[in-house]
């Protein structure tokens, strides 16, 4: 493979992460606020498809994404309505509608299918995309792309510096001091989870307006991302560079993966296509690394000055999910 | 600020809480408010600080009344309110904990918060980093960040429930030096303590609660037992400490090294015989929860070894269930996470502990066993009463009632940390009836007094060391205060090497 070719491919490992980076930070947003959205994996297929539904009925690709919007809320908002207003479990909820979602997809999807509609055109940025090698990966993308790289930044900066965002992170970890420095914890969780639905919502017109463009119903290719989705927010350990890092290396695997095949023909085909999975999950444990009693044990010998330096990183490295996550807040 | 209330009432279904309170606080004072467990103290600080909403009565601040809808209503009024468990997070940088809940732009100011939180802490002597992070302070310290970040929030009036039980004694001299201090600045303060001892030395008033009841309002100078019949409603007569006879060895520790995430403990040694109450004191974290645990097959040695009984029964190494087969028993000091389930009652508690036979559960019988153990030990409770609508002293005389009988050794963590006198006499009573049918008891505290006064011999730990065994009846509260911040060790050595 020649450069240049390798240039385009990481371009394309870029787009397609787009998705699942918005899926992700949607989930992180959510899960910050304490809301497990586990519905993730159908929502995503019935906004591919709604979405790929509305853009083809009206012909424009903005009204596609709105309704990629639009389903990603609904769906969290009966998450948050059955878990917040009437007090079942999130999990159970969240499960059921993934299933749902999943079926009523390619139920309501059948008249569609294989059909050939709209879709966002690729948006290179004049001047920048000259830039030697960075110019291909980075400026020859579609809109969405680029939003997906903002959207990080932006979702970062909200979490971590600014007011709201704090009040956002002491929600998940500990409503009840939340509410006594006087946050509406029930509302503030309808919001953020109803947000991060709209944000993950858009996922899927990502894939059925761009990616993957159409509605080709079970061979989509679809099913199973949203899983994906939920363990990359746990990667990522509700932090958005991170959950970007564990997009980006997940689609880098499954590209890898593509290219390998050829040369190692010995390698069975399935192998190299499962080989992202456990590749996460090991990182995952890496990463974890820190909580292990013998890790805290050794570390205890070591001189108290080293022994800060390396706990700040463990800790740094540290994923621990939002201490209320899934709990319902209810004031005495 | 000054705080009057006028005629408080409020009801839980038919039980009042507080029933008709008036009383006045000026500023510049420390109010006290004490009562046995359950009198009604929390529920009417709660109320004062927008948790509850009073069925009747009136709040008047400076003279005017209020409605104070919200905790967050409460601080905008001025009315700070510190809980035993600090309500803070413990994930978060201490200055993200001290900003989270304030007004200002949509991106806080962390340099000028910092500066500030600094400049507040330099003024009360407090030293918290406030990059750090809050699950790594100390219980006194989060109570430190609380106090700053509520002054930050211009709090003029301070609420403190029972803040002293968590914090070590030095920590306890602080804040009582803080309180006075805001005291002297104008500062109305609210503080509610079990601890007669600590109310005689902080407040200019103290009021007692009993049954939802105000009692009466006393000016010191405060007569200790006076103020015992005022909570009771009868004296209480602090027994003498009974000698006992001990029998032969119940434990045998010999040269155990111990390993903690960050302590360590080398060459123990202690026997302890039948009968014998062995308290250990130390600051949290010095090494005693630690030491406790092992002596319960919680923790495993990596050196020596623990035997049970005359026969020397070598126990190193095995379970805590075996340790429970052999007649051990361990009561963690969270008793809600720990040793009771949250949601089940007090019968079906007992229907756990006694581990009846079959595979059907004998209600009847278990009711039946429920109802003469409520009545026996004497909780405030009925037998189909969830664990943790009982009231703190309810929850620890619950514990004591579902201990099997007999037992070889109980080890307890802080037996009455929250308890009112008359309960804390009452579960020593009871334990002290078991040590006189040959059971031993080892315990932690952080009441000074409590060791001095219910044990037998004393372990001092600090820093993973541990003093040789030192009789009780020999010590003071002021060389134990001194042993536990690590002072005076050396001449533990020399007694030793003349004894
Ligand atoms: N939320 C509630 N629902 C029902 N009953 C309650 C509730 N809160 C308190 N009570 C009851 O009201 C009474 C007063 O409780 P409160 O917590 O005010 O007592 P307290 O004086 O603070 O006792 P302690 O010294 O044990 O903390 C108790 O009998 C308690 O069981
Ligand atoms: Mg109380």
């Amino acid at each position: 493979m020649n450069n240049s070719a390798l240039f385009v491919s990481l371009g394309g490992v870029l787009a397609s992460a787009a998705p699942v980076l918005f899926a992700v930070i949607g989930e992180t947003i959510s899960e910050r606020a304490g809301v497990l959205n586990l519905s993730m994996n159908g929502m995503i297929l019935l906004s591919a498809m709604g979405s790929f539904a509305v853009a083809l009925s009206t012909g424009s690709v903005v009204l596609g994404f709105l309704a990629g919007a639009l389903i990603g809320a609904l769906v969290s908002l009966v998450v948050v309505f059955a878990s917040l207003t009437l007090l079942q479990s999130q999990v159970a909820v969240g499960f059921v509608l993934a299933l749902l979602c999943r079926d009523l997809s390619y139920f309501l999807g059948s008249p569609i299918m294989g059909q050939v509609g709209p879709r966002i055109s690729q948006l290179p940025i004049p001047g920048l995309e000259q830039i030697p090698v960075l110019g291909t990966i980075l400026f020859r993308q579609d809109m969405m792309t680029y939003l997906s790289f903002i959207l990080v930044i932006l979702a970062w900066f909200f979490i971590f510096k600014t007011r709201p965002g704090l009040t956002l992170r002491g929600i998940g970890e500990r409503p009840a001091a939340a509410f006594v420095r006087g946050a509406n914890v029930n509302r503030l969780r309808y919001l953020y989870a109803v947000l991060g639905g709209a944000i993950a919502g858009l996922a899927g017109p990502i894939y059925s307006l761009s990616v993957k463009a159409g509605w080709k119903g079970t061979i989509s290719g679809l099913d199973g991302i949203g899983w994906i989705v939920l363990s990359i927010t746990i990667f990522g350990g509700w932090k958005p560079f991170r959950a970007a890092f564990g997009a980006y290396l997940f689609a880098f695997l499954q590209w890898l993966g593509l290219v390998l095949q050829p040369s190692l023909p010995s390698v069975p085909s399935q192998v190299l296509q499962v080989a992202p999975f456990p590749l996460m999950i090991l990182t995952l444990l890496f990463v974890n690394i820190g909580n292990a009693e013998w890790v805290e044990r050794s570390l205890a010998r070591l001189p108290e000055n080293v022994r800060r330096d390396i706990a700040k990183v463990l800790r740094a490295m540290n994923a621990t999910p939002p201490a209320a996550l899934g709990v319902p807040f209810e004031k005495e | 600020m000054h705080i009057e209330l006028r005629g408080i009432t409020k009801c839980f279904g038919a039980l009042r809480a507080n029933d008709n309170i008036s009383f006045a606080v000026p500023p510049s004072s420390i109010h006290g408010i004490l009562g046995e467990n359950g009198a009604g103290k929390s529920t009417l600080m709660k109320i004062l600080s927008g948790f509850y909403s009073p069925d009747s009565g009136d709040i008047l601040l400076d003279g005017k009344k209020v409605r104070i809808a919200s905790p967050a209503d409460a601080i905008r009024h001025g009315i700070g309110m510190l809980h035993q468990d600090p309500l803070d997070f413990p994930p978060l940088k201490v200055i993200d904990d001290f900003i989270l809940g304030s007004k200002g732009n949509l991106i806080p100011n962390h340099k000028s918060a910092t500066r500030e939180f600094r400049e507040l802490a330099a003024r009360f002597g407090f030293s918290i980093d406030p990059e750090s992070y809050v699950d790594t302070l100390t219980v006194g310290e989060r109570q430190q960040l609380e106090i700053l970040r509520l002054l930050w929030l211009g709090a003029r009036a301070l609420i403190l429930d029972e803040p002293t039980t968590g914090i070590s004694l030095p920590q306890k001299e602080k804040l009582f030096a803080t309180l006075k201090k805001l005291a002297s600045e104008g500062m109305t303060i609210l503080f509610v303590s079990h601890k007669l001892e600590d109310v005689e030395a902080l407040c200019n008033k103290v009021s007692v609660l009993r049954q939802g009841k105000l009692v009466g309002s006393v000016d010191p100078p405060f007569a200790t037992g006076a103020l015992v019949e005022m909570m009771f409603g009868k004296e209480i007569a602090l027994e003498p400490k009974a000698q006992l006879r001990f029998g032969s060895n119940v434990l045998h520790i010999k040269h155990v090294d111990l390993e903690g995430i960050r302590i360590q403990i080398k060459g123990l040694d202690l026997q302890v015989r039948a009968g014998e109450v062995i308290g250990l004191a130390g600051m949290e974290g010095s090494g005693q929860t630690l030491f406790l645990g092992a002596c319960a097959g919680l923790a495993q040695p990596v050196g020596g070894s623990f035997c049970l009984d005359e026969d020397e029964k070598d126990m190193t190494g095995r379970t805590y269930h075996e340790f429970r087969k052999h007649g051990v028993a361990y009561l963690p000091a969270a008793r809600l996470e720990q040793a009771l389930v949250p949601g089940l009652t007090l019968t079906e508690h007992f229907i756990l502990s006694e581990g009846m036979k079959g595979l059907f559960i004998d209600r009847k019988k278990a009711e039946a066993l429920a109802k003469s153990r409520i009545q026996v030990f004497n909780i405030k409770g009925r037998p189909d009463s969830t664990v943790e609508s009982l009231s703190g002293g309810n929850q620890q005389r619950a514990l004591l009632a579902l201990m099997r009988d007999p037992l070889k050794l109980i080890l307890v963590e802080h037996p009455t940390r929250g308890l009112d006198i008359e309960s804390t006499i009452y579960i020593w009573n009871k334990l002290k009836e078991r040590c006189a049918r040959g059971t031993s008891i080892i315990f932690i505290s952080a009441d000074l007094d409590e060791i001095l006064k219910y044990s037998d011999r004393v372990l001092v730990f600090f820093a993973g060391r541990v003093s040789p065994p030192l009789e009780a009846s020999t010590l003071s509260v002021e060389r134990l205060g001194r042993l536990i911040g690590g002072k005076d060790w050396e001449t533990l050595e020399t007694e030793a090497a003349h004894a």
